[in-house]
């Protein structure tokens, strides 16, 4: 009996596989031609200006901490919800405890305006 | 239970398996090859059909014709499409970042491909059934925002890069409430199996029993994969073509290739967790979850042309403010519901 994780296995290569195909089939069939115009960076027309590659301003850093604490949490209550009905009423309510927890925290992110897009 | 022994493809498998006698670890790898051919052939079936259903579903609801041209009421369009999009020229600018840039859209695809491996599309039809199932489609999709990202920053144009970066914002505010919305299903069955989330819908479909789940999955599942009234991310009034403005040919073909299947990849979880997969009366169970899937996708068509797209601001405030809230009440009032369900019949166990 072959491991499931075998099968993904053997599904990663045929995953692999078809963009490959996908991406060779054009170099057969395609024309090539170069072109200095072609290649510039499209803008509507327009000249760019300026590097592209600068510092950027990510506006949502404050979000991405939110969001870290969060995906611990589902990382916590996947196998909690899995096990829910044999843990009994002590996990039941512990699992509430931890969510109340949580939510002091986003309750906090709220207040102190993390959750605003500025 | 109607009788399920004569599915056509499942007389097909057991032929296959016959074929190699007592060598069932042969007979595993050449069924499991079989099956992942049979993936491609789906995806690309499926792409086929929603790409032209998307134009004419848009048509009709904007009182337009259509494609109507090639081959039966224009349903030839896409083979004609798919041709010309081949024998395009793949052209890469001068300035990109070289291998992010070419890698990008084949990885959109790939994990894609890869995430195609635990849908139940019939009953005994799932092609590698895992026991984490759900846990590995998560796992998975969530990884779609790297490629989205890396062609933002590859293609060394400032409205790709603005996409890419929106995309992240969008992305991880809609991961959470998506997550949170598939756990109160997972709490009332007990496993993340596929399959065994489907048997155990055979009375009652979870979108009866959670509905605040289901709703908040489609409308998460929508933004994640950016379809409009989400689609901040390649807003064509804004900036291009977003996160694939620099890319031509089958490059792009391998975007929206991706980017349909997506809409295959959640419409066919809603159908299973939700829906109640290939469950249903007199027809085959894989029909009805074609049935299941292309009626999601019709919902989702129509959210596309009804509503108009969000502004940014209003994207994540909707995410953090109204989404994941609803979602957490969602978890803890499924867990009082359990309990108080189990306290009322403690000998049922299901």
């Amino acid at each position: 009996m072959l491991n499931n994780f075998g099968a993904i296995g053997i599904l990663l290569i045929f995953a692999i596989a078809l963009p490959v195909i996908l991406v060779t089939v054009p170099k057969l069939l395609a024309p090539r031609k170069y072109s200095k115009e072609k290649g510039t960076v499209y803008e509507c027309g327009m000249e760019t200006r300026g590097e592209t590659w600068v510092q950027f301003k990510t506006n949502y850093f404050l979000y991405a901490l939110v969001f870290v604490a969060f995906d611990v949490e589902t990382v916590f209550l996947y196998p909690w919800a899995v096990q829910f009905r044999k843990l009994g009423t002590f996990a039941f309510i512990e699992m509430f405890i931890f969510i109340a927890i949580l939510l002091v925290g986003f309750w906090y992110a709220w207040k102190e305006g993390a959750l605003e897009w500025k | 239970m109607p009788q399920f022994g004569s599915d056509i493809f499942l007389l097909i498998a057991n032929w296959i398996r016959g074929l190699f006698g007592a060598n069932t670890y042969a007979a595993d790898v050449v069924m499991d090859i079989v099956k992942f051919i049979m993936i491609y052939v789906v995806l690309v079936l499926a792409v086929m059909v929603f790409v032209m259903l998307e134009r004419k579903v848009c048509a009709w609801m904007q009182l337009r014709v259509g494609p109507n041209r090639l081959g039966p009421r224009g349903w030839g369009q896409i083979i004609g499409d798919m041709i010309k999009l081949m024998g395009k020229e793949d052209f890469r600018p001068d300035n990109v970042d070289k291998w992010p840039w070419a890698l990008a859209p084949m990885f959109f695809l790939g994990i894609t491909i890869m995430v195609f491996a635990v849908l139940p599309f019939g009953r005994g039809m799932v092609p590698v059934d895992l026991d984490l199932g759900i846990f590995y489609i998560l796992a998975i999709s969530a990884l779609s925002v790297l490629p989205v990202v890396t062609a933002g920053w590859a293609s060394n144009n400032k409205y790709s890069l603005l996409g890419g970066m929106r995309s992240v914002a969008q992305m991880i505010s809609y991961e959470i409430p998506l997550v949170f919305s598939l756990l109160g299903v997972v709490m009332i069955t007990q496993t993340f199996k596929t399959s065994a989330i489907v048997e155990a819908q055979q009375h009652v479909w979870f979108v009866l029993l959670q509905p605040i789940g289901f709703v908040v999955y489609v409308i998460a599942a929508m933004a994640e994969i950016n379809r409009a009234p989400f689609d901040l991310i390649e807003a064509e009034s804004e900036f291009g073509c977003g996160y694939f403005t620099e890319y031509s040919g089958l490059r792009f073909g391998l975007f929206y290739l991706a980017e349909y299947a997506n809409l295959f990849l959640i419409s066919a979880v809603a159908a299973t967790v939700f829906l109640g997969g290939w469950q249903g009366p007199f027809l085959p169970g894989w029909l009805w979850f074609a049935i299941k899937v292309l009626f999601m996708v019709f919902l989702i068509m129509w959210f596309r042309w009804t509503f108009p797209r969000f502004r940014v601001d209003q994207l994540m405030h909707f995410g953090w403010k109204v989404l994941l809230p609803l979602s957490l009440a969602n978890i803890v009032l499924t867990g009082v519901g359990i309990y108080v369900y189990q306290l009322i019949f403690p000998g049922i166990g299901g």
